[in-house]
C-alpha cells in the first residue's frame, strides 16, 4: 500500500569488529568464564600434574558427562530453569542397568538394551515431573531440586526394602547384599563396562586431525554458503573463529604426532564422543524446528504463548520429558565408563555437578548453549581434578583442595541464581517504569 | 438468508457479572471493509463486548453471554482467542502481546509457522518438522511493507520504541491471511502525534483492502476524520450509531457523557471557605498506567473535591502520588505546610488518610480479621490499640474489637462477626471495612479512589452517604477519584477532569453534558477555547 | 460427608496421610509390643531438642521470606560459639550461656546480611537461601580446617583442623536436660529442655502480637498493603532473616548439649530441610505459619521418626540400616512438595 514508510533509524548493528576486539569483547561478556580459565590454568600449574594425565582423565571425564549436562539445555529454553530433577533421568538409567546386569547382559547389547528399558521409565518420570512443575509455576527449580531428593527417597525404598523381598523376589547374590534383601551399595558393572568407550579408540593426535578436518568441512561450507538475511557480521567473525580452530587443533595434533609425547599414547573413546555430538547436534536440531520454536516462546512469554494458541503446559512436560530421557542415557554413558555403580549416590551429585559446569561455562538461568556446556565441562572438571593437588601444593593439604571445589560448586549455583534473580527483579521494576 | 450486508454482527449482547449488568442489548453491526468506531467512557462496556468477541476465558467462566454473533450473515460461536483467529477475526491490543527476543518475523508468524519436513519428523511427528525461516521472513516483509514500517524483519523486537512496536502488531495481524475484521483498542493511546496520523493512514489503507476495522477509542478527533460508522456506548447500553456527517464533536461529546444527575443537596454549606487545605503543583507521578505528568490543583478545606476522567489518563496517579505509593515528584502543602513526597508515613503524619482503588491488592490483608484490618494502618503509624511499655507493645486485642463493632454498624458492615476474614465479604462490605481503616487514623484529608468499583447498587448509595455524612458533619476535606462520573456529578463541590496526565480543567457539577464529554476527551480547549 | 472432605481439604490429604501414617505405625508398635514409654521419652527428647530449629521457620515464614533452607547459616553462627565455649574450657551453664552470648551477634550479622540478599531476590527466596546455605556450610569446611582453634578436644591429634565430631560429654553434656529434672514414675521430665523450647517460643508468641510483629505479619501477607499502610517492606524481612537466623543459632546450641556432640563439617547441610519439612507438617504453608504449627510439626515428625524404625525391625526382612533414613526423606521432601504445590501459578 503507497503509505509513507516510517522513517527509520539506521538498524543499529554494531559496527564491523575485527578479530581481535570481537576477542576481547567476548573475554568481557563472559566474566565467569573467564576468571574460571584462569583459575584452572593457575590450579593445573600450581598442582604439577602431568599434562597427559590430565588430558586424558580430562577426556574420560567429559565423554561420560557429555550426555547427561547436554540434558540440561532444553528446559533451559523452555523457560523452566535448571532441571535440577535429572537425577530422575539418572535413577531411571540406573534401575535400566541393574536389570541388564541382573539379567546377565553385557557389552554393547547390554548397554543398548538398558538405553530402551530406561525409556520408559525416564518418559513417565519426565511426565510427572512436567505436571508437578506445571503446578509450581515460578518456582520450578526449588520444585525439581526437591523432587529429585524425594524421589531418591522412594528409588532407596525400591531398591533397599522391596528388591529380594516378597515385593520383587529376585535372587542374584552378586547384586544383593547377604540376607537376600537389598540392593548392595556398589554394583560392579563388569559385563558393561567402557562397551561403549571400547567400540572405538583412537589415538588423540589421530582424532585432532580428525576433528579439525570435520571442523575445516562444517565452517568452510558455512563460509561458502549464501548469506542468510541476519546480522551477517557476528556470524562471519563466528565462522573466522572457528576456521582459526581447527587449523589450531590440526597444527598442534600435527606436532603431537611428530614428537615423542606420551600424549601420543592418550586414547579417545570414539564411540562415546560420537553419541555426545549426536546428542549436541540433536539440541542444536530442535532449535531449529517447530516445537523448539514452541519452547522459545513458552520460555520467554507463557502468557503470549497461551494467548496465541500454544500449549503450554503440554509444551513444558514435553521439554521436562525429553531432558529426563537424556538424563537416563548420559547416566547409562557414564556408568559404563565408570565400570561400577554406587546404588545409593551415583545419582544424588549428578544434577549439582552437571549445572555448575554449565553456569561456569557461561549459562544461566534462561539462556544455555552447547558452547557453553562444552566449555563448562572442560573447565568444571579441570578444576575438579587438580583442586586436591593444588590444595596439597599450596596449603599443605588436599583435603582443602576437595572442600574448595565443592565450595566453588556451590557457590557458582548461588551466584548464577542470585545475579538471575535480582536482574529479574529489575526487570519487572524497569518494564514497570518504562 | 442470503449474503448479509455485514461482515460482522453483534446482535442483542447482554452480559452479567454476579448480578451486575455491564451490557445491556448491544447491537453493533459491521460493514466489509469499513470502519466501525466505538465511543463510550470507561464501564460503558466495551472492554466486556471484545471480551466477548474474542472468546476470552473471563467470559466463560462467568456465565457466558445472551445475545449472536454473526460473521457474514452466518452465526458463529467463539470459545476462545483461537477459534476467533480461526474465524478471522483479529486484535491489535492496548498492551502489546509482543515477545521482546524474538525476531519481528518470529512475532508476527507466533504459532503459525510455516514448516517442512525433514528426516526426523517423517519418524518422529510434526513437531520436529524444520521451521522455513526463509518463507516467513519474505512473508513478514511483506506484511510489513502494507503497514509502511521500513525496519528489516529480522531485528528482535526489544529495544524497538514503542510506536513500531504498534506496528509490528498490526503487521501480525494482517499477516492472517483469513483476516476479515480486525479490533483496535485505543491503538493511538501510546503513539506521538506523527505516529497516530501515520496509525490513521495504515487503518485506512487496510479498510481498503477490504478488512472491517473496529476502532476502540475515546479520541473525538480521530473519530471524526477517518470513521465509516460511528457507535456510542454509555453504561452498557447502545445510545446511538451514526455517520460522521450527521455529527460532530460537541454532539458525541454529549452522547458519550450526558445521563440523569441528581445533585445531593447538602445543606447550607458556606461554600464562601476559600481556605487551601492542601495545593499541589507541578505533581508528576509514575504509576504504570496511570501517569501524571503536570498538575496544578487547589483542594479548599471543607469541600468535597471530584477528579475524573477516562482510564489510563492519569486521575488514579494523583492520590496514589501524594500518599508515597508510587514515585512521585513536585510541591504539595497542606495548609501551608509542605509535605515530603514519596513518604507513606510522612503523608499519614501530616493527617492524610486513603481509600485505595485496588481493593484487594492494596486495600486489605484478606486472611486477616476484620478487626485487624481496620485497626492495623491506625495501629503502625498512630500507635493505637496498643498496650506500650517502653518499646515493648502488645496488641490490645479489647479496644480493638470495641472499635471494630463501632464501625460495623456505623458503616453496616454485612459479615459474621469482627473476627470473619475479609476475603469472605462482598465487594460492597470489603469497600466499607478499607473506610474504616483510613477513618481510624481520624484524618483531616481523605483521598478515596474509585470508592464504589464493582459494588452493589446499595452499597454504592451506602459508600456514598457515608462520605456525605463525614463532610456534612465533621466537615472533612475529601478528595474523591473515580470513573463514574454520575457519582461525582451528585455529591461533588467541585469537578476536575484528568487527561493526558494533566488537569483539562474544573467544572461544576451543573455544567453541561458537553462541556464534561469535550474535557474528559481532551478537546475542551481545542473547541471551547480558553476560559477566563 | 459434606463436612469431612472440607476437613480434608483444609488440613490437607498429605498431612492426613502423615497422622494416619503415624497412627498406623502406632497400632502396630502395640501389636508387636514394643514397650512405647521409652519412645515416648525420645520423642519429647528429641521433640524439645529439634523444636527450636522448627521455631526458627516462623519469623521467616511470616515476614515474607519464606520457608528458611538457610538455616544452615544460624547453625554455624551456633556452632562457632560452642566451640569458643569449648576452647575456653568451659562447662556447665557457663559454657551454655557463653555459647549463646557469642553466636547471637555473629548470628545478628549474618542474619543481617542474608536478609538483605534476599531482598534483592524476591520471587527466589528459597532457591537462593538453600544455595548460600550449602555455599557457606562448604566454605565453613575450609574454615574449619584453618580456623586457629587449639583445644586438643576440638583439633585432629595429628593433621590439620578441627574433628567432624567433637565429644562434650565432659563438659556441658545434658546440662539443659539435667536442669530442674524430675521423674514421674520412671519417666524422666527434662525441665530445663522443656523451658529451654517452649521460652523462646513464648517469646515469640508475645512478639507476634507487638507492633512490630503484626506489621511483620503483613509485609508477609500483603507487600502492597504494607507498603500502602507505611511500612518498609524490606527492613521487615531483613528482621525476619535475622531472627530465624538468632533462633538458629541458639537452637544447635540446645540440641548439641543434649546430643553430646559438636557436629561439623557436612553435619549442618540438609538441616534447614528437616525443619521446613516439620512446620509444613504442622499445617504452616510457605506463606503463613503459627506457633502452633511450630509444636505440632516438631512433635508429629519427631514421632515419625523415632516409632518407625522400632517397626520397621519387625516387619522389614533384613536390614533396617536405612529405614530411618528413607522415612525422613520420602515424608520431609514429600510435605515439602505438597506445600510448594499448594501456592501454584506464580505470581
Amino acid at each position: 500500500m503507497s503509505t509513507q514508510p516510517i522513517a527509520t533509524p539506521a538498524v543499529k548493528s554494531a559496527p564491523p569488529q575485527g578479530l581481535h576486539s570481537t576477542l576481547k569483547q567476548f573475554l568481557l561478556d563472559n566474566m565467569v568464564t573467564t576468571l574460571f580459565l584462569i583459575i584452572c590454568a593457575l590450579g593445573l600449574w600450581v598442582s604439577g600434574l602431568p599434562l597427559t594425565f590430565v588430558i586424558s582423565d580430562l577426556i574420560h571425564r567429559i565423554s561420560r558427562n557429555g550426555v547427561l549436562i547436554l540434558a540440561l539445555l532444553i528446559p533451559v529454553m523452555a523457560g523452566m530453569g535448571l532441571n535440577f530433577a535429572i537425577t530422575l533421568g539418572a535413577m531411571a538409567g540406573q534401575l535400566a542397568i541393574l536389570m541388564v546386569v541382573h539379567w546377565g547382559i553385557g557389552g554393547v547389547p547390554g548397554v543398548a538394551l538398558a538405553a530402551v528399558l530406561s525409556i520408559p521409565m525416564a518418559v513417565l518420570f519426565g511426565i510427572l515431573i512436567g505436571k508437578l512443575l506445571n503446578k509450581t509455576r515460578g518456582q520450578e527449580m526449588i520444585t525439581s531440586m526437591i523432587t529429585g531428593m524425594f524421589a531418591s527417597g522412594l528409588y532407596m525404598l525400591l531398591l533397599m526394602v522391596m528388591v529380594g523381598s516378597a515385593v520383587i523376589p529376585i535372587v542374584n547374590p552378586e547384586i544383593l547384599l547377604g540376607t537376600g534383601v537389598g540392593v548392595k551399595d556398589t554394583v560392579d558393572l563388569a559385563i558393561v563396562s567402557r562397551a561403549i568407550d571400547n567400540l572405538w579408540s583412537v589415538s588423540l593426535p589421530i582424532t585432532g586431525l580428525a576433528s579439525a578436518a570435520l571442523m575445516l568441512l562444517y565452517y568452510g561450507s558455512k563460509l561458502l554458503a549464501k548469506q542468510t538475511t541476519g546480522p551477517a557480521q557476528a556470524r562471519r567473525s563466528g565462522i573466522k573463529l572457528g576456521l582459526i580452530a581447527a587449523v589450531a587443533i590440526a597444527a598442534v595434533s600435527g606436532w603431537i604426532m611428530t614428537t615423542d609425547s606420551l600424549l601420543n599414547m592418550v586414547t579417545v573413546p570414539v564411540a562415546t564422543f560420537a553419541l555426545v555430538a549426536l546428542v549436541a547436534i540433536f539440541n542444536l536440531f530442535i532449535i531449529t524446528t517447530k516445537i523448539g520454536q514452541d519452547f522459545r516462546a513458552v520460555g520467554q512469554d507463557q502468557h503470549i504463548a497461551k494467548v496465541s494458541g500454544i500449549n503450554v503446559d503440554r509444551t513444558r512436560i514435553i521439554a521436562m520429558t525429553i531432558s529426563t530421557v537424556i538424563a537416563a542415557w548420559g547416566q547409562l554413558l557414564m556408568l559404563q565408563n565408570l565400570g561400577n555403580l554406587r546404588t545409593y549416590g551415583a545419582h544424588e551429585a549428578v544434577g549439582m555437578f552437571a549445572i555448575a559446569a554449565l553456569l561456569i561455562g557461561g549459562a544461566s538461568v534462561s539462556r544455555a548453549t552447547v558452547g557453553q556446556a562444552l566449555i563448562g565441562m572442560v573447565l568444571f572438571h579441570t578444576m575438579f581434578l587438580v583442586s586436591p593437588q593444588a590444595g596439597k601444593a599450596l596449603l599443605g593439604d588436599a583435603q582443602l583442595g576437595e572442600f574448595f571445589r565443592a565450595f566453588v560448586a556451590y557457590g557458582v549455583i548461588a551466584a548464577s541464581l542470585a545475579m538471575h534473580a535480582w536482574k529479574r527483579t529489575m526487570a519487572t521494576r524497569k518494564r514497570l517504569l518504562s | 438468508m442470503g449474503i448479509s450486508d455485514y461482515v460482522l454482527e453483534l446482535n442483542n449482547i447482554s452480559k452479567q457479572y454476579a448480578g451486575n449488568r455491564v451490557l445491556k442489548n448491544v447491537t453493533v453491526k459491521v460493514k466489509p471493509g469499513e470502519i466501525h468506531a466505538v465511543l463510550g467512557e470507561n464501564g460503558a462496556g466495551k472492554s466486556t463486548l471484545m471480551n466477548i468477541l474474542f472468546g476470552m476465558s473471563v467470559i466463560h467462566t462467568t456465565g457466558g453471554f445472551e445475545g449472536e454473533i454473526m460473521m457474514d450473515g452466518k452465526p458463529i460461536s467463539i470459545t476462545s482467542p483461537f477459534d476467533a483467529m480461526h474465524l478471522g477475526i483479529g486484535m491489535v491490543h492496548q498492551e502489546f502481546m509482543l515477545i521482546p527476543g524474538f525476531t519481528i518475523t518470529e512475532n508476527i508468524k507466533i504459532n503459525r509457522e510455516h514448516t517442512r519436513h525433514n528426516l526426523i519428523s517423517r519418524i518422529g511427528g510434526p513437531a520436529l518438522k524444520s521451521l522455513d525461516m526463509a518463507k516467513m521472513n519474505k512473508e513478514a516483509r511483506q506484511s510489513l511493507d502494507r503497514v509502511g514500517l521500513n525496519i528489516d524483519e529480522w531485528v528482535k523486537v526489544a529495544g524497538l520504541p514503542v510506536g513500531y512496536m504498534q506496528f509490528v502488531e498490526i503487521a501480525r495481524e494482517i499477516d492472517k491471511t483469513n483476516i476479515k475484521v480486525l479490533v483496535f483498542d485505543e491503538p493511538t493511546a501510546v503513539l506521538t502525534e506523527s505516529e497516530a496520523a501515520k496509525l490513521l493512514d495504515v487503518m485506512r489503507a487496510i479498510a481498503n483492502s477490504g478488512i472491517a476495522i473496529l476502532f476502540i477509542t475515546h479520541r473525538l478527533d480521530e473519530v471524526m476524520s477517518v470513521a465509516d460508522q460511528i457507535t456510542i456506548l454509555r453504561d452498557g447500553e447502545h445510545v446511538r450509531t451514526l455517520l460522521p456527517k450527521e455529527t460532530n464533536t460537541f454532539h458525541l461529546a454529549e452522547l458519550m457523557v450526558g445521563r440523569e444527575v441528581h445533585v445531593v443537596d447538602k445543606g447550607d454549606r458556606t461554600k464562601g471557605s476559600q481556605e487551601i487545605a492542601l495545593s499541589i503543583r507541578g505533581l508528576r507521578v509514575l504509576m504504570p498506567g496511570e501517569e501524571v505528568r503536570h498538575v496544578d490543583l487547589d483542594v479548599r478545606e471543607g469541600e468535597i473535591l471530584g477528579i475524573g476522567g477516562l482510564g489510563g489518563q492519569g486521575k488514579i496517579g494523583i492520590a496514589n502520588g501524594i500518599m508515597g505509593l508510587y514515585p512521585a515528584r513536585g510541591e504539595v502543602t497542606i495548609r501551608g505546610k509542605k509535605l515530603a513526597l514519596n513518604d507513606t508515613r510522612g503523608a499519614y503524619a501530616a493527617g492524610l488518610a486513603f481509600v485505595s482503588e485496588d481493593r484487594r491488592g492494596v486495600g486489605l490483608l484478606l486472611d486477616s480479621s476484620i478487626e485487624t484490618n481496620i485497626a492495623f494502618t491506625a495501629m503502625q503509624m498512630r500507635e493505637s490499640f496498643l498496650w506500650k511499655l517502653g518499646p515493648i507493645s502488645q496488641v490490645n486485642s479489647r479496644k480493638i474489637r470495641v472499635h471494630a463493632l463501632k464501625m460495623i454498624k456505623t458503616l453496616d458492615i454485612r459479615c459474621t462477626g469482627p473476627t470473619q476474614l475479609t476475603r469472605r465479604l462482598s465487594g460492597g462490605n470489603q469497600q466499607k471495612v478499607c473506610v474504616a481503616r483510613a477513618l481510624a487514623l481520624d484524618p483531616t484529608i481523605l483521598l478515596v479512589s474509585e470508592p464504589t468499583r464493582g459494588i452493589d447498587v446499595g452499597a454504592k448509595k451506602l459508600v456514598m452517604d457515608t462520605l456525605v455524612k463525614l463532610n456534612k458533619e465533621l466537615g472533612m476535606t475529601i478528595i474523591m477519584t473515580s470513573s463514574e462520573l454520575a457519582e461525582l456529578r451528585s455529591i461533588c463541590d467541585r469537578i476536575a477532569i484528568v487527561c493526558h496526565g494533566k488537569i483539562e480543567g474544573i467544572l461544576a457539577p451543573t455544567d453541561s453534558d458537553v462541556d464534561f464529554g469535550l474535557m474528559m476527551a481532551g478537546d475542551y480547549y481545542k473547541y471551547r477555547g480558553k476560559e477566563a | 460427608m459434606e463436612k469431612l472432605r472440607t476437613i480434608v481439604k483444609e488440613v490437607g490429604l498429605p498431612r492426613i496421610i502423615i497422622m494416619a501414617f503415624l497412627a498406623l505405625l502406632i497400632v502396630l508398635a502395640a501389636a508387636y509390643r514394643i514397650p512405647l514409654v521409652p519412645l515416648l521419652g525420645a520423642v519429647m527428647t528429641r521433640t524439645l531438642i529439634n523444636g527450636l530449629f522448627v521455631l526458627a521457620m516462623l519469623p521467616a515464614i511470616v515476614s515474607g521470606i519464606g520457608p528458611n533452607f538457610g538455616l544452615p547459616l544460624g547453625i554455624l553462627a551456633g556452632l562457632i560459639g560452642l566451640l569458643l565455649a569449648v576452647e575456653w574450657n568451659l562447662t556447665g551453664f557457663t559454657a551454655i550461656f557463653v555459647a549463646m552470648l557469642t553466636s547471637t551477634p555473629l548470628a545478628i550479622v549474618v542474619g543481617a546480611a542474608y536478609g538483605w540478599l534476599l531482598n534483592k531476590v524476591k520471587g527466589s527466596e528459597m532457591m537462593v537461601a538453600t544455595y548460600v546455605g550449602f555455599s557457606f556450610v562448604s566454605l565453613m569446611n575450609i574454615g574449619w580446617t584453618l580456623l586457629p582453634y587449639r583445644s586438643p578436644v576440638l583439633r585432629w591429634p595429628i593433621g590439620r583442623g578441627l574433628r567432624v565430631t567433637i565429644t562434650v560429654a565432659d563438659f556441658f553434656q545434658g546440662v539443659l536436660d539435667g536442669f530442674w529434672d524430675f521423674s514421674v514414675g520412671g519417666f524422666v521430665i527434662p525441665t530445663g529442655l522443656i523451658l529451654a523450647f517452649l521460652i523462646p517460643c513464648g517469646i515469640v508468641w508475645l512478639f507476634m502480637r507487638s507492633k512490630t510483629g503484626l506489621a511483620m505479619k503483613a509485609v508477609g501477607d500483603s507487600r502492597q498493603f504494607a507498603e500502602a499502610s507505611g511500612l518498609n517492606v524490606d527492613r521487615y524481612r531483613i528482621l525476619g532473616a535475622v531472627l530465624s537466623t538468632v533462633i538458629g543459632a541458639i537452637g544447635i546450641v540446645v540440641f548439641s548439649q543434649s546430643f553430646g556432640f559438636i557436629q561439623l563439617y557436612e553435619a549442618p547441610m540438609f538441616m534447614g530441610f528437616a525443619a521446613v519439612a516439620a512446620i509444613l507438617i504442622g499445617g504452616a504453608s510457605v506463606r503463613r505459619a503459627s506457633i502452633s504449627n511450630v509444636i505440632v510439626g516438631a512433635i508429629l515428625m519427631q514421632a515419625l521418626l523415632v516409632i518407625a524404625l522400632p517397626v520397621a525391625g519387625k516387619i522389614i526382612v533384613g536390614g533396617i540400616g536405612g529405614v530411618a533414613e528413607i522415612t525422613r526423606i520420602i515424608v520431609s521432601n514429600g510435605i515439602i512438595l505438597y506445600a510448594l504445590a499448594q501456592v501454584g501459578g506464580g505470581d
